[in-house]
């Protein structure tokens, strides 16, 4: 599978824009980290886009402002929504359930307007012009080209680190944690330790997408707070496929690819669409296009 | 005369809005609780459905000449009727499933209404006038009270009273307080429990639209009114808790009077007074003030 991916990797550029690439890939990471939550775990965050954003305010004001190479500022950005997501984890694993959902989505909201009053984010502005710089003080990312296939490497990074993290022995504990709750925490596991260091990692990789959104568009803005963002990432991850690997990635590609198709042809009619296919998903369609594939390929299979 | 250094006009009229604000949050977490007791979903299209309530009085009155009163009863009936069909033909079958699949399905129908009513009156919002039967105010002293600001408290805190009545003291209420309980046994008695959760889900968001049109002539009639109240109506239900109806009305009200006055001492922090609230409420009583833990 990985070697798919970095072949498609590879040659993508050369057949789609880069720039569209880039934004696929930073919401495919987005999505892959908020189902590492959702899927594995089975806790709903309606929160995630205070971590993208908070990724993206904190590396964009290093970079505008302090002058710092990208690599620093994604890092700091990355370790900003580590910092956040522990404090929103501890918070919000003291309930479980719908509360987990409406607390998440509560303290969004609570950085989303931080974010529009402080006076280092641009109000609603946003920090614009964030400058791509020189990574490691050599290589110049404002070549498409060049910035794509860093974020590629981001990309695959992460995506590795999940796909580990979800086959360690710590993700079968995940899983056990979302299957059955009571029954692991009669095993003797310390569920809610858990349940925040998969919180926590979720965030921190949101968090990298963000930063990293913020390098490519050179741009952070009040749109990744929004409570829209965290309802946008929901939905890539459930029309992909919860607690698929791949799903994710695959519903990323489908929506960023969706709205850049529909964006100049509907205009305003796109957050109808993105409702609509909440409601088809949720009936008909639960496990995604991933999953269903996956159960095709079962049925075949046993069928032959 | 100051009151800790601001003039009373301005406190009073602020504490006023609070107390507006405050019996909003009450209806709306009402609804919510009361939903969420029957059908185990959080309606995320509350807020929707408030703002839909909302959008009917002003396009009845603009387009058809329908007079506030009418619309008062009007539009909880019309979106009432609507929630009747997407509880038959959507959030019916997820019944069986995991919660949250009820919480992303009415996301979606709120994602649609706002995109709807988005396209068609932009965001800018328009006004709606106050009915003449409730212009002008009062001088009480201390303060100008305007009629229609006293008339939306009472109406709202009313109606808040009557749901606490018709499911606290009527037979009704104690059917539907055992079909929350087990609605396998109530059924078992014959009492069709389908039908039940039908009629909540379409009061609760009757309830919500009897809100919308109260607002109306307070509040911009806008798309998005809706979502951005339902997100502040979620952490009063985090604080309050499910548990009680009281409980939500005494919590609704207190948090609109605190934001108030948050609004006349320290500004600045008006918009996130209450989810701060809640972040301390969940450090030392996470089940919530009137809750239960689950």
């Amino acid at each position: 599978m990985f070697a798919a991916l970095i072949v498609g990797g590879l040659v993508a550029p050369f057949l789609a824009y880069p720039t569209f690439l880039m934004k696929v890939l930073c919401f495919a990471l987005f999505a892959s980290a908020f189902n590492l939550l959702l899927g594995f775990v089975g806790l709903l965050s309606f929160g995630h886009a205070a971590f993208f954003a908070f990724g993206a305010y904190v590396c964009g004001y290093l970079c505008k402002n302090l002058g710092a190479p990208p690599e620093v500022g994604i890092l700091a950005g990355t370790a900003s929504a580590s910092m956040l997501g522990t404090v929103f984890g501890l918070l919000a694993i003291r309930r479980s359930g719908i509360y987990f959902a409406m607390i998440t989505l509560a303290l969004a909201q609570l950085v989303y307007f931080l974010e529009v009053q402080l006076p280092f984010t641009g109000g609603e502005d946003g920090l614009q012009g964030i400058p791509r710089g020189r990574l490691f003080g050599l290589i110049d990312l404002s070549d498409n080209m060049v910035m794509y296939f860093f974020v590629l490497a981001i990309y695959l990074a992460g995506f590795w680190l999940i796909h580990r993290t979800i086959h360690s022995p710590f993700g079968q504990i995940l899983k056990a944690i979302r299957e059955n709750e009571p029954r692991a925490i009669s095993l003797g596991y310390a569920v809610d330790r858990y349940k925040l260091l998969a919180f926590v990692l979720s965030a921190t990789l949101t968090g990298l997408a963000g930063a990293t959104k913020a390098i490519v568009f050179q741009l952070a803005s009040l749109t990744d707070a929004d409570w829209h963002m965290s309802g946008e990432v929901v939905l890539m991850t459930l029309l992909g496929g919860l607690g698929t690997v791949l799903g994710p990635s695959v519903g990323a590609l489908t929506i960023v690819g969706l709205q850049d198709l529909l964006a100049d042809k509907v205009g305003s009619w796109v957050t109808v669409i993105t409702g609509a296919i909440f409601v088809v998903c949720v009936l008909l369609f639960r496990r995604g296009i991933v999953g269903e594939l996956r159960a095709l390929s079962f049925t075949r299979r046993s069928g032959a | 005369m100051t009151i800790f250094g601001v003039p009373p006009q301005l406190l009073f009229g602020q504490l006023l809005l609070g107390l507006i604000n405050g019996s909003f949050y009450a209806v709306l977490s009402l609804g919510l609780a009361v939903i969420f007791g029957m059908l185990n979903i959080i309606n995320f299209a509350h807020g929707a459905q408030y703002m839909v309530g909302a959008f009917v009085a002003w396009i009845g009155l603009a387009a058809f000449g329908v007079n506030y009163w009418e619309s008062l009863v009007l539009a909880p009936l019309l979106v009432g009727a609507f929630s009747v069909l997407i509880e038959r033909l959507m959030l019916r079958r997820l019944y069986q499933l995991d919660h949250l699949y009820g919480l992303l399905l009415t996301f979606g129908l709120a994602l649609i209404a706002e995109g709807v009513f988005r396209n068609y009156y932009g965001i800018s919002g328009e006004s709606y006038e106050v009915p003449e039967q409730l212009q002008g105010g009062m001088n009480l002293g201390f303060m100008f009270l305007p009629l229609y600001r006293a008339w939306v408290v009472v109406a709202a805190l009313g109606v808040c009273f009557a749901v606490w009545f018709a499911i606290e003291r009527t037979r009704l209420g104690a059917t539907l307080r055992a079909a929350t309980q087990r609605p396998d046994l109530v059924q078992a008695l014959g009492i069709n429990v389908p039908l039940l959760m039908t009629l909540t889900y379409a009061a609760g968001a009757g309830l919500a639209a009897f809100a919308g049109v109260l607002a109306a002539p307070v509040m911009q009639v806008n798309p998005l009114m809706g979502s951005n109240l339902i997100i502040v109506v979620f952490a009063v239900v985090v604080i309050g808790g499910m548990g009680s109806i009281l409980g939500s009305i005494v919590t609704g009200v207190g948090l609109g009077l605190v934001e108030a006055l948050t609004k006349v001492y320290y500004p600045q922090a008006s918009a996130v007074v209450i989810f701060l609230i809640m972040v301390i409420v969940l450090m030392v009583r996470p089940a919530g003030l009137f809750g239960r833990q689950a």
